[in-house]
């Protein structure tokens, strides 16, 4: 167990156990790093690093920017909106382009499923999926699984509700496979229009009642309403979903045990969640901000020590 | 050829005495002093020097443990796997005597210093080790307290075993 069994970071459904068991335990490192009062490395710093975003993104693009400056590491940002793509340059195009500059490693986020496996069969340079489309967030599954790992301890056994936008979520699906990689019970909950047919062949459960999900679970992670994703109508209203799907205080206060709260960012408050549950004592929302960058620094840190 | 013991037991015992003896020479009581062992090898001979300081002064005597993983240059190099970094006192303007087991190419230390300048800005720097693999640096670092002085080549290796992790106190000079 001493380094990563790929090149490349694509999907939780690529690595192993002792892949994620790894990083884990590097993160927890870097975490410390982030709290001493110089958070600097200097681990990466003949690397150069070019974050492509594709995709708008806030939180993943700062935390990962954060992470390379605090490994050190040269960043070069690269937004669609602002490039060439606007012109008709195809993706392969771009990146060789962006290569050609002597870039070491990628981080990309695309609307496409696949982009990122799809570069790394054909440019040479170490890719970091950071979102592809409905497919896979490898390192939000990463760093929730980090947060999760922080409050209850080993994950095998424990109960994890992942609830909302099943369908159109990469989250869900990278968190589905990290979570029982770990050996942990995931079930799945939200409208049965926002929950793929054939979700169970991954071995979660589908629950349609979110009283008896959050009953269930030690851990909720309220997933976010993609409206941009959808093209049709999956519920009525955003009413009637925030009536069934909605997690408030009251609910919450109403369970019979405490369960911890999560969400990826960002919250539509009022939505999936109340701003008082978001704000509770119960919710690690923060905390898996701030994580989200130590544990971006120890995939980086890994992929970068593999000749 | 047999692996030659340079040190086991009571010698080491008098070895770590007399050092710790030097440390007192010039530190007097550690008010303003601390020790910090580098991982993964070295915090052990740092927690023997704080037991036996803290049994000679009959005070309390800080010792931290810091990993060098993400400041070495050789990274990429080899499969390096980090360790954790335990310090819990403030080293600004401290006296820091870094100790580690074998002072060999001296590219372990200059990682230490660099890592630890993260902590702070100390007074002044020190280094303790205990066998000293002369004639054999890559760069200018000499120890200020040498348990031993051993001449080798490249291809000896000198083992440092503590009763707290190999069940016994030696340490061994092996052909690799």
């Amino acid at each position: 167990m001493s380094n990563l069994s790929v090149n490349h970071l694509l999907g939780i459904k690529y690595i192993t156990k002792n892949d994620i068991q790894l990083i884990l335990d590097t993160a927890t490192n870097f975490k410390e790093v982030l709290n001493r009062p110089i958070k600097k490395v200097p681990s990466l710093r003949d690397l150069t690093v070019a974050n492509l975003f594709f995709e708008n993104s806030t939180r993943t693009r700062l935390s990962f920017e954060l992470a390379q400056k605090r490994l050190s590491a040269d960043v070069v940002n690269f937004s669609a909106s602002s490039s060439s793509v606007k012109k008709g340059e195809t993706l392969i195009d771009t990146v060789n382009n962006i290569l050609a500059m002597k870039v070491d490693m990628v981080v990309m986020r695309h609307s496409s499923a696949g982009a990122a496996e799809f570069l790394s069969k054909k440019v040479n340079a170490k890719i970091v999926n950071a979102g592809d489309g409905a497919h896979e967030h490898p390192t939000q599954a990463l760093l929730d699984a980090f947060s999760m790992r922080e409050k209850l301890g080993d994950l095998k056994g424990k109960k994890i509700a992942i609830v909302g936008d099943i369908l159109h979520s990469r989250v869900a699906l990278s968190n589905i496979f990290c979570l029982q990689k770990m050996g942990a019970e995931v079930k799945v909950c939200g409208p049965t229009t926002l929950i793929p047919k054939y979700i169970e062949s991954l071995g979660v459960k589908v629950e349609t009642d979110l009283r008896k999900t959050l009953e269930w679970c030690d851990v909720a992670n309220m997933l976010r309403i993609q409206l941009e994703r959808q093209d049709i109508k999956f519920f009525p209203s955003i009413r009637e979903y925030t009536m069934l799907y909605g997690l408030d205080k009251t609910l919450l206060d109403s369970l019979s045990k405490k369960i911890i709260i999560m969400h990826p960012g960002p919250i539509n408050r009022g939505v999936e969640i109340t701003s008082d549950v978001a704000d509770s004592d119960q919710s690690i929302i923060l905390d898996q901000v701030e994580n989200g960058v130590a544990v971006r620094m120890a995939v980086m840190f890994l992929l970068a020590g593999r000749q | 050829m047999k692996p030659r013991v340079l040190l086991e037991n009571k010698q080491l015992e008098v070895t770590l005495t007399r050092l710790c003896y030097q440390l007192i020479e010039v530190h007097n009581d550690f008010s303003n002093t601390v020790i910090i062992g580098l991982q993964p090898r070295g915090i052990y001979l740092a927690h023997r020097i704080q037991k036996l300081l803290e049994g000679i002064l009959k005070k309390k005597v800080n010792c931290g443990d810091l990993d060098i993983t993400f400041y070495r240059d050789d990274f990429r190099k080899k499969e390096l796997i980090p360790n954790r970094t335990n310090i819990d006192f403030i080293i600004e303007d401290k006296n820091v005597i870094l100790v580690d087991d074998v002072l060999f190419t001296g590219r372990t230390i200059r990682a230490g210093l660099d890592a630890m300048l993260a902590f702070g800005r100390p007074n002044d720097v020190e280094l303790l080790v205990l066998v000293d693999r002369r004639f054999s640096r890559h760069v200018p670092i000499q120890a200020k307290y040498i348990g031993l002085v051993i001449d080798s080549i490249q291809t000896q290796n000198v083992k440092v075993e503590w009763t707290e992790t190999d069940k016994k106190d030696r340490v061994t000079l092996i052909d690799k």
